[in-house]
């Protein structure tokens, strides 16, 4: 037991670490003003990092969160320009924008489970597929521009992003609700240890009377829905959706579920070590922009070398524990 | 099985349909257009002014034909490429090349073919492949902007800049811009990659404003990016402390110009249209006998207040 306690808690040595170099090099770091805005930044991947987080752990992938978060974006958009002169610039507006964003991703995420559960395909080609497809559609809908909120609806819609309680803004609220929420059901629903036995042997789940298929549909159905959610509050951002919105948001997620001390073959699902990093993966970028350590060009080099440094330590302590 | 055959046999069919209309246009010139696809503001733009042209030069001249194609990276350009070679026979192509040096050799293929090649913005690694050579002027866009920045801030003056992604292009610029700004006493505070990208401009901008508590202005370099860097400072609550200039002419700047928007002075231009030039001066060597060869670059201007009108394109997606 105390070795696994150890090895737990790499990621959040990791993370300790970084927010003392952080500190140490430019004390703005630690300034509300800054946290506020590295937390809800983190907001986007870290909520969909969590849907991914029960995925993976069922055995899926998921390689199409970025494009269907673009995507969603521009439906969402178009929705309430398009409702905007029946019915003036008001929350009922909205509102419908956020269902159709939070509908469109249910939709989306059954889509891919289907695809997966149903017909049978392999995780990684679904997926692959429908992010080209979700991709394209958000490009040929804004033409090859930018999708724009009407200028009256951004004005009332951009407190989601930037108002809150104090410093604490309603995405870092949604995030830390959706990290308690998916903590809890990792740890303590039937449905999260279902998704743990499907991904250790998805056979043995079987002959113990799971509904393999209907619990891995549900993960995807989850992570669809949490995508919409990231929508909901990434379009007050910038009030904008175009091809380039959510560009490498998958890997980004995936690597905070592996970092985070998921296995990538699935089986053990670890819902607070994705929070860990989330955050991890979104320091190194703060830290790089604060601190002239090195040449902008190598930013990329630096954060790869984070990431397999976090993974690695945590292998050495498996391995050593294994034996 | 059943189902396996009947694809076969339709994608049979499709490419018996296209090599028939292969044959049936060999009385016409086709002109080939090959550009990157519309991977943001400033390419969607440069891919509504293409399709643009090329339906109204349709109209104009029925005898000619193009063939548009976009690539999202530059090994899918290649390819379109030698397919339009292949099964098109394209007399004339125009290309923006994706990257300089893995199209090379396969325009110089086009070349020596005999064919009419026009290259678009960003130069192939060798001399003297193209007829003819149309694009932006980078130096001059670096140039313009730092000269704003020299003349309308005072000495000690503190800047931040946002760069694009990294590529020659990019260097061009902020040398230029560096150069122009020399002996001014503006001090450059920082540079960092925005990527040409809103959410990435944004986030730098953030880190920008808790770094540094004095900010006089910033160069975004691209109207996409600037877009990024507005709502980054106005959620600071810095909008009064600093004014920001974009690039390119993206038409919600241009309308902010027009209407004398302080945080944004001017702007510099950039044209996504210069695809419309290469295609229209392409095309004309085919009906007429005006000479289309030689190097055409369309200089970067200033878009003020007062001129900003002629630069507004509201039906443009860019």
């Amino acid at each position: 037991m105390k070795h696994l306690d150890l090895h737990t808690l790499g990621p959040i040595i990791a993370l300790i670490a970084l927010i003392i170099l952080g500190a140490l090099l430019n004390p703005a770091f630690l300034a509300p003003a800054n946290i506020t805005n590295v937390l809800a930044r983190s907001a986007f991947i870290g909520m969909i990092a969590v849907g991914m987080t029960f995925v993976i752990t069922a055995g899926g992938l998921d390689l199409s969160v970025g494009s269907m978060a673009a995507f969603l974006a521009g439906i969402a958009i178009i929705a309430m320009n398009t409702v905007l002169p029946y019915l003036g610039p008001n929350w009922g507006t909205i509102l419908i924008g956020m269902a159709v964003a939070l509908t469109g991703g249910l939709i989306a995420g059954y889509l891919n489970g289907a695809l997966v559960t149903k017909a049978r395909i392999e995780p990684f080609i679904v997926t692959l597929g429908t992010m080209g497809i979700f991709r394209s559609l958000v490009t040929w809908l804004a033409d090859g521009g930018t999708l724009s909120l009407e200028y009256g609806l951004r004005t009332l819609y951009r407190p989601v992003y930037y108002g809150g309680i104090g410093w604490i803004t309603w995405p870092i609220i949604a995030f830390a609700v959706v990290a308690l929420l998916g903590e809890w059901m990792m740890r303590h629903s039937r449905f999260g240890r279902h998704v743990e036995a499907i991904g250790s042997n998805d056979r043995v789940a079987r002959y113990s009377a799971i509904d393999v298929g209907r619990v891995r549909l549900m993960t995807y159905l989850l992570l669809g829905m949490l995508v919409g959610l990231a929508v909901v509050l990434y379009v007050p951002r910038l009030g904008s959706a175009s091809g380039s919105t959510g560009v490498l948001w998958e890997l980004e997620a995936i690597a905070a579920v592996i970092i985070g001390g998921t296995a990538l073959k699935g089986g053990r699902g670890r819902v607070w070590g994705t929070v860990v990093g989330v955050l991890i993966l979104s320091m190194i970028d703060n830290i790089l922009n604060l601190a002239d350590l090195v040449s902008p060009y190598l930013n990329g080099a630096i954060q790869g070398v984070i990431i397999v440094l976090a993974v690695v330590l945590q292998r050495e302590k498996r391995t050593a524990e294994e034996r | 099985m059943k189902r396996r055959s009947l694809m076969k046999a339709a994608a049979l069919v499709a490419a018996m349909g296209m090599g028939s209309a292969a044959v049936a246009q060999d009385d016409r010139t086709v002109i080939g257009v090959s550009i990157p696809s519309a991977t943001h503001g400033f390419m969607g733009g440069l891919n509504w002014h293409a399709q643009d042209t090329i339906r109204r030069l349709g109209e104009t001249y029925p005898n000619i034909e193009f063939v548009l194609s976009t690539a999202s990276d530059p090994a899918r350009q290649v390819n379109d490429i030698e397919d339009m070679m292949a099964t098109r026979n394209i007399d004339a192509l125009v290309v923006l090349p994706f990257e300089s040096e893995p199209l090379t050799a396969p325009v110089a293929a086009v070349k020596d073919a005999g064919k009419f090649v026009t290259v678009v913005d960003r130069g192939l690694s060798q001399d003297g492949i193209e007829d003819l050579y149309v694009a932006g002027d980078n130096t001059a866009f670096g140039r313009v902007a730092g000269e704003y920045f020299a003349d309308n801030l005072d000495e000690g003056a503190k800047i931040v800049v946002l760069r694009g992604i990294p590529t020659t292009l990019d260097n061009e610029r902020v040398e230029a811009f560096q150069a122009a700004l020399e002996g001014s006493g503006v001090e450059i505070l920082d540079m960092q990659h925005g990527n040409w990208n809103r959410d990435d401009a944004f986030t730098v901008m953030q880190d920008y404003l808790s770094k540094y508590p004095e900010i006089d202005a910033v160069w975004a370099a691209d109207d996409d990016m600037a877009i990024g860097v507005l709502e980054a400072i106005s959620a600071a609550n810095r909008t009064e402390e600093m004014w920001v200039i974009g690039g390119a002419g993206m038409k919600e700047i241009v309308g902010r110009i027009m209407e004398g928007d302080p945080q944004l002075p001017v702007n510099v231009t950039y044209p996504p249209a210069l695809i419309s030039s290469a295609i229209e001066m392409t095309a004309l060597n085919f009906v007429s006998n005006a000479p289309m060869k030689g190097r055409f670059i369309i200089g970067s201007q200033l878009i003020t207040p007062e001129n900003a009108e002629q630069f507004h394109y509201p039906d443009s997606p860019f």
